[in-house]
């Protein structure tokens, strides 16, 4: 694997190869592996167009556990803002002798268009771009549900929210369709559902209450303030009463479902303080498999 | 000069010629076909045994410049990517930088073609000042200075009543308004159809609502000013449905398709790749049947290339970011032929919508072969294979959805007004 961009291509080996290395990182009580020198003399640039503070710091401290140097460019505020065009910014950072670009960009597609223009043996990993894809999450919500249920085959997994938006959720359909997972149900307003998403392998539910149904794993997405504008939704208040994630509907689930979110949660608006911090939420669980799954993944591109 | 080419096989849709014969041409003229006239010595002859001897082509959508820009050599190096492609009349789009909505503006335009232009240009005018949707432009003064219709191409009218005024004032002026129909609330930013692909790169989708709510209330707006409008580039096969039921309830309509939207759908975009950044988008798989479908449907009066060239850094950025459009030219001829090949239409039907059909629809002499007219011709191959690839594309944009693909039917000799303009070497 020279690039990491998407979930979408990816055999079910290359995904299970990295389950398996971030496997190898972790301790048996779940955190992960202090220091290894796999990457050490390797320079990686955390090249982030847009805000991001997990994705961000666990990139670099799966940078630092694996022992190469990081450095972390926050450009929305600096070059691009001046007219210099995104492959500019990349040329001159090149220039530098990096190994690995570890990128988040605001448009569909800017990983992949990187990856073309980057010199050969450069390696990019996407970090997010636009609503197309964020990989490196949602192979630590493998993970995690790895570690919970075993096996994908018998699963049942549920995606609330703003799918619309979600590169998360593209990401995940995609991993969760080739590890074999027995039923992807998605839910959301219309509004905020994308146009044929069944197509991509999921079954589609207006309700809530449906969709949650006997289900194993809940995914909740994050609902972002300014969809209240452009029409998508009346209010917050609403989409709580139709879609936030309770305790009653947490009820309606598997009885030893677990609950995932990708962060940052906004509290009262797509999920209740009772469900994120109960006991069958495992969202801080997640932040702490993605340094792990983020190395997996740094240290597959490096061949190690 | 007196030329004449021999042993071609004629087809001439407008005077229903279709059969191997000789054509005569003397200075700017196509002289007769069959018998030379009288005394006849011509100064040069060609044999042009196994070529189709058609029209120039008349492509009624192009662009000359890099990225909407006019410059003068743009315009000879397009013009020349033109005529090797056999296309002997075009008309420019009014979004060049900058916008033609004025008759001075229209006529330097003219000034510069005059004089590096290989083939006859023609401009259709902004429609509103600066194409800004807001005030008319001075459209009497843009039809003395030559202009052949009025459009506001994909810039949105501020609202119905500008677009009911715009029709009125074109229509007294005896101009045709070229109406590319996108509703631009519900376009919302999209830059891909809304479907499978869009929702799997991720990107905002506009849907075929965005054409059809626009092209619905155009209709209403016909049926109440009377005015002539053209609906450019079309992309919907439910577009398509309005127009014909409009048209044979006697309104006065007609519609033309960009040649790559009878050939790709939004399923075959490759990810992200920006050559299939195109407006309207390339639509579904059904939409792209029900356009071949209706290709041979009275309201169409052309299929045109939309030929848009850029500059390589103008697609150098992600998807989304990237200029639209597409560099055409040189495939109109061959995948006009692929809809005969396809048996879609018969050869004149095929050739008629890219010679003297829009030639009608403009109101210019062009598009047909009869005795005394313009000495436009386009000499192809039907049999030659050849292979679209940037570096031997002659538009100075390379940018296509079709790089790398197989054609079939390649220009030999362009005629314009009598002269040979380009021969394949």
């Amino acid at each position: 694997m020279q690039h990491f961009l998407t979930t979408e291509s990816l055999t079910l080996d290359q995904l299970t190869a990295i389950l398996d290395t971030a496997e190898s990182f972790i301790n048996a009580d779940g955190s992960s592996v202090k220091k290894v020198p796999l990457l050490r003399g390797k320079t990686i640039v955390n090249l982030f167009f847009e805000a991001s503070t997990r994705t961000r710091s666990t990139f670099e401290l799966a940078a630092k556990r694996l022992s190469a140097d990081i450095l972390t460019m926050n450009i929305a505020a600096s070059a691009t803002v001046k007219g210099e065009s995104l492959l500019d910014t990349l040329r001159n950072l090149e220039a530098m002798h990096v190994d690995m670009f570890v990128v988040r960009h605001q448009d569909s597609g800017a990983a992949e268009f990187l990856s073309q223009h980057i010199s050969p043996g450069i390696s990019v990993i996407n970090a997010g771009d636009g609503r197309h894809a964020h990989p490196t999450q949602a192979m630590l919500d493998m993970f995690t549900i790895r570690r919970h249920k075993g096996a994908f085959d018998q699963l049942k997994v549920t995606i609330v929210g703003d799918l619309l938006h979600s590169r998360v959720a593209r990401s995940q359909i995609h991993a969760l369709r080739t590890l074999g997972a027995k039923e992807i149900r998605v839910v959301a307003p219309r509004t905020l559902m994308p146009t044929q998403l069944e197509g991509l392998g999921v079954d589609v539910y207006d309700s809530v209450e449906s969709a949650l149904s006997g289900t194993d794993v809940i995914i909740t997405l994050r609902l972002q303030k300014e969809r209240m504008q452009g029409a998508l939704l009346p209010s917050e208040r609403e989409y709580f009463q139709l879609f936030g994630l309770t305790s009653e509907r947490v009820a309606l689930a598997a009885k030893d479902a677990i609950v995932m979110h990708p962060g940052p949660i906004n509290r009262g608006v797509e999920i209740s303080s009772s469900v994120a911090d109960g006991e069958q939420s495992v969202i801080l669980q997640q932040v702490s498999y993605g340094i792990a799954v983020r190395m997996a993944v740094m240290s597959i591109l490096a061949g190690q | 000069m007196k030329i004449e080419i021999l042993n071609a096989h004629i087809c001439d849709p407008l005077n229903a010629i279709d059969r191997v014969d000789a054509i005569y041409l003397a200075d700017t003229k196509i002289l007769s076909i069959g018998e030379p006239p009288s005394g006849w010595q011509a100064e040069q002859s060609i044999d042009a045994s196994g070529l189709y001897c058609i029209p120039g082509l008349v492509d009624i959508a192009a662009r000359l410049g890099n990225s909407g820009q006019t410059q003068q050599k743009s315009i000879s190096s397009e013009t020349h990517a033109a005529v090797s492609a056999g296309i002997t009349s075009l008309v420019c789009m009014p979004d060049s930088k900058p916008v033609i909505d004025s008759a001075a503006q229209l006529e330097y335009v003219q000034q510069h073609c005059h004089s590096s232009s290989h083939c006859h240009v023609y401009v259709i005018a902004a429609l509103t000042t600066g194409l800004k949707g807001d005030m008319l432009s001075e459209m009497a003064a843009l039809k003395q200075a030559g202009c052949v219709g009025v459009s506001n191409v994909m810039h949105p009218l501020a609202n119905n009543l500008v677009l009911r005024r715009a029709m009125e004032y074109a229509s007294g002026q005896g101009l045709t308004l070229h109406y590319q129909a996108m509703d631009s609330a519900l376009q919302a930013n999209g830059c891909i159809n809304e479907g499978l692909a869009a929702t799997r790169m991720g990107l905002i989708g506009i849907p075929n609502a965005a054409e059809t709510a626009a092209v619905g209330v155009c209709l209403a707006l016909i049926e109440h000013t009377g005015a002539r409008v053209h609906f450019a580039r079309l992309s919907t096969q439910r577009a398509v449905h309005m127009l014909e039921l409009a048209h044979s309830e006697g309104l006065n309509v007609s519609a033309d398709v960009a040649a790559h939207q009878l050939f790709l759908c939004d399923d075959d975009i490759p990810a992200f790749d920006p050559n299939f950044h195109l407006l309207p988008p390339l639509r579904s798989a059904d939409d792209l049947a029900g356009l071949r479908q209706a290709i041979n449907n009275p309201i169409f009066s052309a299929i045109c290339s939309d030929h848009q060239p850029h500059c390589a850094d103008a697609k150098l950025a992600p998807f989304a970011s990237t200029q639209i459009g597409a560099s055409s030219f040189e495939t109109l001829l061959p995948l006009t032929l692929r809809l005969v090949e396809q048996g879609l239409l018969n050869l004149q039907q095929a050739i008629a919508l890219v010679t003297y059909k829009p030639a009608q629809m403009l109101n210019i002499d062009a598009g047909s072969l009869t005795a005394g007219s313009s000495a436009d011709l386009c000499l192809f191959d039907p049999k030659q294979e050849w292979t679209l690839q940037a570096n031997t594309m002659r538009s100075r944009g390379k940018h296509s959805p079709f790089l790398g693909q197989r054609f079939k039917g390649k220009v030999k000799h362009t005629f314009v007004s009598g002269k040979l303009v380009y021969s394949e070497s």
